[in-house]
């Protein structure tokens, strides 16, 4: 009962931090920011709503198996966020300031 | 009962990120929104497995997760420079 009571929390936090990170990237201004969505929905989201499926399931094969996708997820998520972020400023895309947003008219506004 | 509210509110998240997709101003916002839409394809394939009581589909939601990294670092190789503002100009 207690296991069940803190699964709910947990999933309830997770699915919370997930709508708020989809928000986030649809709202943010420019790409450096919607980065950060991005990196709430992979860490908080991801983690609370596998410690809440790993709290609910029975067998110890099915724990091993959501701790290896949280792991996967903690690992590739950086590196690919990193990679994208790299690329984009090589490839000349300005980071959203508000002198930026002065002189360029609310041109990359969505 | 749960588990459809966290599903709902993976689908709800990923219905923004593909809005995102499609509105983004730059080909690594679009990127990033499909990024983004494979980690909630991971975490809704695992809610639903829960929620059919089908503990197999664990395995398909761990080989996803591991397809959605190389295929965005692939797509990063393919985009190539210049191709930032390739939507303004057009």
């Amino acid at each position: 009962m207690i296991l069940d009571i803190l699964s709910w929390i947990a999933i309830a936090i997770g699915a919370f931090f997930v709508a708020v990170g989809g928000l986030g990237i649809w709202r943010m201004p420019d790409l450096f920011s919607r980065m950060h969505p991005a990196g709430i929905i992979d860490t908080t989201g991801a983690g609370f709503i596998l410690l809440g499926l790993v709290l609910q399931s029975d067998d110890w094969l099915v724990s091993v198996k959501l701790v290896l996708i949280f792991l996967f997820l903690i690992f590739t998520s950086p590196v690919a966020t990193y990679a994208l972020a790299h690329a984009a400023l090589l490839d000349g895309v300005k980071p959203w300031t508000r002198q930026n947003l002065k002189t360029k008219e609310k041109d990359d506004r969505p | 009962m749960m588990f459809i509210a966290a599903a709902a509110a993976l689908i709800a998240a990923m219905v923004l990120a593909l809005a995102r997709a499609f509105a983004g101003p730059t080909a690594y916002d679009r990127i990033l929104a499909v990024n983004h839409i494979g980690t909630q394809t991971v975490l809704l394939i695992a809610v639903v497995g829960f929620i059919a009581d089908r503990p197999d589909f664990l395995d398909i939601s761990l080989l996803y997760a591991l397809i959605n990294f190389i295929a965005t670092i692939a797509v990063l190789r393919y985009v190539k420079r210049g191709q930032a503002n390739a939507d303004k100009q057009s």
